[in-house]
């Protein structure tokens, strides 16, 4: 399925797209922007909101010209209050609308969690189920240029804890439009976490609207030897350590969780059942975070391992801004080579 | 240096503690509409006693009792109108009980029910806030999606005095302000915070004129006085349907009573002040006013406590009768539609 190809490189894709003249590349950042103004050309109560989504810039132009496209009353800045407009955002879906809320760092959700988790992940139950809070809070995970300790953070986890709530984090653009269009449309309160590093990442997308469903996995590869489950910029990382195992013989299977709550458990379980061996490569950190959970439902399954379990995250400290130590910083693609060949030493392969 | 703005504050009280109206600032109101202010507060107060009661007696849980604000609450509910969409803090059951939010359904609410927030379709009432102020937001946030939807709708927000220092206030009405938001700040300044006084709250002379700042009206009433109150939610929420943007009316009143039935004022708070504010509550002043245009007699008060009474223990009897909610509820309503997740756990629990 074109969809389900990463590509490692624009020149990549290019040289695809002469195999396969009927792929349509953008990257992933034009597939928000073209999700989003699908989304509020097709229903008049989608509107965006968030610090800088009018600027020039648009959100690093997942918004650009949307203001221009569609008006001062469905796309705008507001007051600077991060918290105050997240409840504004539940307010305002209470009342019927669809907000899509951008907030441009994930580390500004901590200064909305009042809002998040006990207003908006709470009140469709309090309110008996009379009420849904169709708000989705964009949100980005910023890597490189000393982004640093607070502008950085991959607090996904936090999210995947609280009842009421979904967390999506796409990987590919095809994954992002469709999975922005599928939240939108969800009925809940959906925290989108997006990474940097993709912004700029070349891959298939349909002209049209689609929905990827909220809760299910993409293989990116088959294999049989060890399990390898990624999260967001991870997933293209655990591809390209997928591909250089291949040429020393071990054949890994890659997993793209896509939406982080609810768990794509089948999948998982699935996987990990077949190689008895599983790598979780995340974003975030690690201990309570999305790869405790992955390994969590793997133990529930019962499943008969081949070796012991492997997390691949950032090392317990906040992130650095000098370059020097970001570099020591986050794992990458060589971790996982080094994790797949440790793991697949033990057992029968 | 010159002057750029300056601000007024305004204070609104059409009937004075002695029943004495201010014919300048009286809005047009008949007979009618004084007998429904007296009855509406009549009912709201006989709900309140009977649910101190059955705290009690140990029927319900926890209560925050509104004795002494009903004309604040009453008065309020009753000026806006029935498309209007309000926002209630935990005290306000004077407010629900003037907008005929059944009243056995607070009863199980406060006696742990979840079922008894969830309000009847075409009521407009958002479950009570027990947070403090967070709500404000909220109704901004509503009232905003009215007026982008085109709809001549008001969103009413209530909070109290201990609210108003909330970044949540401050964020909530200068979004308001911003968006010129159809919004109604209702302040339920009673001039304690559980034991935190009003001059503790804020250095502010008053609540009202934190709006100015914001780039709307605030204005401060005798929150004892329901035609006062009437009148400034009338007139704010007229001017908000018709896009001249949010007001805050801050309604100074008293808390009569303890913050909730787990408090003891007594430990913070003089008897003194409390018997000096009982001399102003909000009955006395409307029924010395009534009786002089002859609207009022004791007759016709026994009797309207009468039915009241009776009709607050037929909504006891019902709210006691109802059957007890199902467990499966917790996962039911966590989202729109159950994930499969949950319908495993179901399963699994045997609910």
């Amino acid at each position: 399925m074109p969809w389900t190809k990463i590509y490692a490189s624009r020149t990549e894709f290019e040289k695809a797209l002469k195999d396969s003249p009927g792929l349509r590349g953008i990257t992933y950042k034009e597939a928000i922007r073209e999700a989003t103004a699908q989304l509020l050309s097709a229903d008049k109560s989608v509107f965006v909101i968030g610090e800088g989504v009018d600027d020039s810039g648009g959100v690093f132009g997942t918004t650009k010209g949307l203001q221009e496209e569609f008006g001062k009353d469905r796309v705008m800045d507001s007051p600077l209050a991060e918290n105050g407009i997240t409840g504004v955002c539940v307010g305002a879906a209470a009342a019927g609308m669809k907000p899509i809320l951008v907030h441009m760092r994930t580390d500004f959700l901590p200064i909305s969690l009042d809002q998040i988790v006990n207003h908006a992940a709470k009140w469709h139950y309090m309110f008996g189920g009379l009420l849904n809070i169709p708000l989705v809070i964009r949100s980005i995970i910023g890597r490189g240029w000393g982004s640093a300790a607070q502008h950085s953070q991959s607090l996904q986890a936090m999210f995947m804890n609280i009842p009421g709530l979904r967390v999506i984090m796409p990987a590919t653009p095809y994954d992002a439009k469709g999975l922005l269009i599928a939240a939108v449309k969800d009925g809940n309160p959906v925290i989108m976490i997006e990474h940097r590093w993709l912004y700029d990442h070349m891959g298939h997308v349909p002209e049209e609207m689609y929905e990827v469903p909220l809760g299910k996995a993409a293989v990116r590869k088959t294999g049989k030897d060890v399990s390898i489950i990624a999260v967001s910029h991870m997933v293209h990382e655990a591809v390209q350590s997928a591909e250089a195992l291949q040429e020393e013989g071990i054949d890994a299977e890659v997993i793209d969780l896509r939406t982080l709550k609810p768990l794509d458990t089948g999948t998982i379980v699935e996987s990990v059942r077949k190689t008895g061996r599983l790598i979780v490569a995340d974003t975030g950190w690690k201990e309570c975070g999305a790869g405790a959970e992955v390994m969590a439902k793997v133990a529930e399954a019962g499943i008969t391992l081949k070796a012991p379990l492997v997390r691949i995250n950032l090392p317990e400290a906040p992130t650095p801004a000098s370059p020097v130590l970001e570099k020591a910083y986050y794992p990458g693609k060589d971790d996982i080579i080094e994790a797949a060949k440790k793991t697949t030493g033990h057992g029968k392969r | 240096m010159t002057t750029i703005e300056t601000s007024e504050t305004r204070y609104l009280q059409v009937i004075n503690e002695k029943g004495e109206e201010d014919p300048s600032v009286m809005p047009a109101l008949f007979e009618a509409d004084f007998r429904r202010f007296f009855e509406t507060i009549v009912l709201a107060r006989t709900f309140n006693q009977r649910a101190l009661s059955l705290q009690r007696e140990g029927r319900i849980g926890t209560y925050a009792s509104i004795w002494g604000q009903e004309a604040s609450q009453t008065g309020s509910a009753l000026a806006l109108s029935a498309e209007d969409w309000i926002f209630p803090s935990f005290r306000e059951s004077g407010v629900l009980v003037a907008r005929g939010y059944p009243m056995w359904m607070l009863y199980r609410y406060w006696a742990g029910d979840e079922r008894g927030m969830s309000a009847p379709e075409g009521m407009n009432i958002f479950p009570m806030s027990v947070p403090v102020g967070t709500q404000i937001p909220h109704a901004t946030g509503a009232a905003w999606a009215m007026k982008l939807k085109g709809h001549k709708k008001v969103a009413a927000v209530y909070f109290g005095d201990g609210g108003s220092s909330k970044g949540d206030f401050h964020e909530g009405l200068n979004f308001a302000g911003v968006f010129k938001a159809p919004c109604v700040f209702l302040c339920q300044n009673n001039q304690w915070a559980i034991s935190v006084p009003r001059s503790s709250q804020t250095a502010a002379k008053t609540i009202a004129q934190k709006a100015f700042a914001y780039g709307f009206e605030g204005i401060q009433v005798d929150g004892n006085d329901v035609v006062a109150v009437y009148k400034a939610v009338k007139e704010a929420s007229d001017k908000a349907r018709s896009g001249g943007g949010p007001t805050l009316i801050e309604c100074f009143t008293y808390r009569l009573d303890d913050h909730t039935t787990a408090d003891d004022a007594s430990r913070y708070r003089s008897g003194a002040e409390v018997e000096e504010w009982k001399a102003k509550e909000p009955l006395i002043r409307l029924r010395l006013f009534m009786e002089k245009k002859g609207w009022w007699t004791k007759e016709y008060e026994d009797a309207f406590m009468k039915k009241a009474q009776d009709t607050v223990d037929a909504e006891i009897k019902k709210a006691e009768s109802y059957g007890a909610p199902d467990p499966a509820d917790m996962l039911k309503f966590t989202y729109k539609e159950l994930s499969a997740r949950q319908a495993k756990e179901l399963k699994e629990r045997g609910w």
